[in-house]
C-alpha cells in the first residue's frame, strides 16, 4: 500500500535480507562492518583527522564498556525507556482504536484514511516544538512526540488490516450469533494480525526514533540528551559510545520485532 | 439486510472531510480561548499572528533559507542517489554484493549521528544540506535499485538478440522501466529530506527556521509558533502532493 511505503525511516530494513540468500547478505553486513572499523582505526592511528572530531574505535570501546559496566548509562537509559514505555502503548492501544472504528464502513475509511495518511506525509517532527511549549520540557513532551509517531503506522495498517478481511468471514460470523466483542477477538485481529503486525514494527521504531530526536532537540535527560551534552563539550569518546549503544538497542529491537511479525504471519 | 440510516446517503466524502477540519477547528477555538494564552493560542489568534509575523523580513529569509536547503539537499540525493542505485542494480553481483550494505545504512537511527553533521559541518546551512542528503538518498537508492531489479530480463535479451547496442537498450527499455519507480523514489526521498532538514533546524540554527521555532517558544507566543508550524505543514502538503501528482501522471503513462 502506498500509504504505507511513504512512511520516512528504517522501516525497509527488517524484511527485505530474503531475496539475495539471507546468511550471504548477513556476511557481506559483516565484513562492511569489519572493513569500517579497520578504516576507522586507521585513519586516527596515523593521525588524519583532529580526535575531537574522530576518536579512535579503542578509545570509543574502552569508554563504551566503562559505560556499561558502571552503570553510567543507567539514569538515561531509564529517562529514554520509561517515555516509550508510556507512548508506544498510547501509540499501539489509540491506532488501534481508531483504526477499527475507521475501518466500520467503506465510507469511514474513505473519507479518514487519505486525511490521516496525508497527515503523516507532513514530517510531524515541526510539531514538536508546539509540544515543549504546551508541555514543557520533561519527559511529557517527549512521550506526546512519541506516541504521535507511533500512531499513524499503526493505525494505517489497522485500517488496512481489517478492511482487507474477507466480508463473508465476518457476516457468517455474525449470522451465527457472534457479538461485535467476538468478532473482533476471533475474526477481525486474527485475520487481520499480520498487516497489522508491520504496522506496529514501524510504528514502534518511530517511537524510538522519536523519543530520541526530540531528546536531542530539547530535553533535561536521556540518551539523546547525553549525545548532545558530550557533543557540546567536544567529549567525542563519550558521544560516539552513546551512538553505538543507541544503535545496538535499534538493531536488537528491530530484530525482534521482524522475529514476532514473521512468527504472525500465518499465510 | 435491513436498511439503517447512514450518514453516508447525505454527506459526500468531501463535505465529510471539510466538516472533520471545521469540528476539529472548533473545539480547537473554544478550548484554546480556555487556556492559558502563554502555553496556547485558539485559531483566530493564530491567523492574527500569522500575519504579524510573515510581515516580517528575517522570518521571509529563514523560510527561504530552509527552502534553499531541502532544494539542495533533495537534489544531491537524487544525483548521487541515482548513480549509486543504478550501479548497484545494474548486475546481479553488485547487487548482491553492495545492497546489504545500504540496507545496514539505512536501518541506522540518523537522529542519533546529528550532533556530528553538526560538529563536522558547522551550525549554519551545511549541516542541513548534509543531513536532508543523509535521509533523502536512501529512498531514491532502494527505489532504483528495486525497479532494476525487477526489470524483465527476456526484454533485455530479446532486445540485444535483435542487434540493439547497450545505448539503445538503456535508451529504450532501461529508462523508461525505471521512470515511474524513480518518481516514487523521488517523492519518499522529498518527504525523508524535509524531515532531515527540519530536524537539523529544530537542533540548532543559526537563521533558519529553527531559530524562529525557538524563539517564539522561548519568548511564550503560541500563537506565532502555531503560525509558523502551519505553514511549515502547508508547505509539506503542496510538495508531498505536487510530487504525487506527478508520480500518477508518469505511471498512468506507462500502464497506457
Amino acid at each position: 500500500m502506498s500509504t504505507i511505503a511513504a512512511s520516512p525511516g528504517p522501516m525497509l530494513a527488517g524484511s527485505s535480507g530474503e531475496e539475495p540468500a539471507r546468511d550471504n547478505s548477513r556476511r557481506i553486513q559483516l565484513a562492511f562492518l569489519i572493513g569500517f572499523l579497520l578504516v576507522w582505526w586507521l585513519v586516527t592511528a596515523l593521525a588524519l583527522i583532529n580526535p575531537f572530531f574522530l576518536p579512535s574505535p579503542q578509545a570509543v570501546a574502552r569508554v563504551f564498556f566503562r559505560l556499561v559496566t558502571t552503570g553510567e548509562i543507567l539514569p538515561d537509559l531509564k529517562i529514554t525507556t520509561g517515555q516509550i514505555a508510556v507512548s508506544f502503548p498510547i501509540a499501539l492501544l489509540s491506532g488501534l482504536a481508531v483504526g477499527y472504528a475507521v475501518s466500520s464502513s467503506r465510507y469511514s475509511v474513505e473519507v479518514f484514511e487519505p486525511m490521516l495518511a496525508g497527515l503523516f506525509a507532513i514530517p510531524l517532527i515541526i510539531f514538536y516544538p508546539l509540544n515543549v511549549l504546551i508541555l514543557g520540557i520533561g519527559p511529557e513532551s517527549k512521550i506526546a512526540h512519541g506516541a504521535i509517531y507511533g500512531f499513524f503506522p499503526i493505525v494505517l495498517s489497522a485500517i488496512q488490516g481489517f478492511g482487507s478481511v474477507d466480508r463473508a468471514y465476518l457476516r457468517s460470523a455474525h449470522s451465527l450469533g457472534a457479538s461485535r466483542f467476538q468478532v473482533l477477538r476471533r475474526v477481525l485481529l486474527p485475520a487481520a494480525l499480520p498487516s497489522i503486525m508491520a504496522g506496529v514494527r514501524m510504528g514502534f521504531v518511530l517511537t524510538f526514533v522519536a523519543t530520541i530526536g526530540s531528546e536531542t532537540i530539547a530535553s533535561l535527560g536521556g540518551l539523546g540528551h547525553r549525545i548532545v551534552w558530550y557533543a557540546e563539550s567536544l567529549e567525542t569518546d563519550k558521544m560516539f559510545a552513546y551512538i553505538v549503544f543507541i544503535i545496538i538497542i535499534a538493531v536488537v529491537s528491530n530484530a525482534v520485532l521482524s522475529w514476532i511479525e514473521r512468527r504472525s504471519d500465518w499465510r | 439486510m435491513r436498511r439503517r440510516f447512514s450518514i453516508s446517503d447525505y454527506l459526500p466524502v468531501p463535505a465529510a472531510r471539510i466538516l472533520t477540519v471545521a469540528i476539529i477547528l472548533v473545539v480547537w477555538e473554544i478550548t484554546g480561548r480556555m487556556a492559558d494564552p502563554l502555553f496556547f493560542a485558539p485559531p483566530s489568534r493564530c491567523l492574527t499572528a500569522a500575519a504579524e509575523i510573515f510581515g516580517d523580513p528575517k522570518l521571509q529569509w529563514a523560510l527561504w533559507l530552509t527552502l534553499v536547503e531541502l532544494v539542495t539537499g533533495f537534489a544531491l540525493s537524487v544525483v548521487f542517489g541515482v548513480l549509486i542505485g543504478t550501479a548497484i542494480g545494474a548486475r546481479a553481483t553488485s547487487y548482491r554484493s553492495f545492497f546489504p550494505i545500504v540496507m545496514f545504512l539505512y536501518a541506522i537511527p540518523q537522529v542519533t549521528v546529528l550532533p556530528l553533521f553538526v560538529l563536522y559541518f558547522g551550525p549554519g546551512a551545511a549541516s542541513k544540506i548534509a543531513f536532508g542528503f543523509s535521509h533523502g538518498i536512501f529512498p531514491v537508492i532502494i527505489t532504483v535499485v528495486g525497479a532494476l531489479r525487477g526489470l524483465d530480463q527476456t526484454l533485455l535479451r530479446s532486445a540485444y538478440s535483435m542487434g540493439a547496442s547497450r545505448m539503445q537498450v538503456f535508451r529504450r527499455i532501461t529508462l523508461p522501466f525505471i521512470v515511474p519507480a524513480l518518481f516514487t523514489g523521488m517523492r519518499l526521498g522529498m518527504t525523508a529530506t524535509l524531515l532531515g532538514v527540519l530536524i537539523g533546524e529544530l537542533y540548532v540554527s543559526s537563521g533558519g527556521i529553527g531559530m524562529f521555532t525557538r524563539l517564539y517558544t522561548d519568548s511564550l507566543r503560541p500563537d506565532r509558533l502555531f503560525a509558523l508550524t502551519a505553514v511549515l505543514a502547508l508547505m509539506a502538503i503542496v510538495i508531498n502532493e505536487t510530487l504525487r501528482r506527478a508520480e500518477t501522471n508518469v505511471s498512468h503513462w506507462r500502464n497506457a
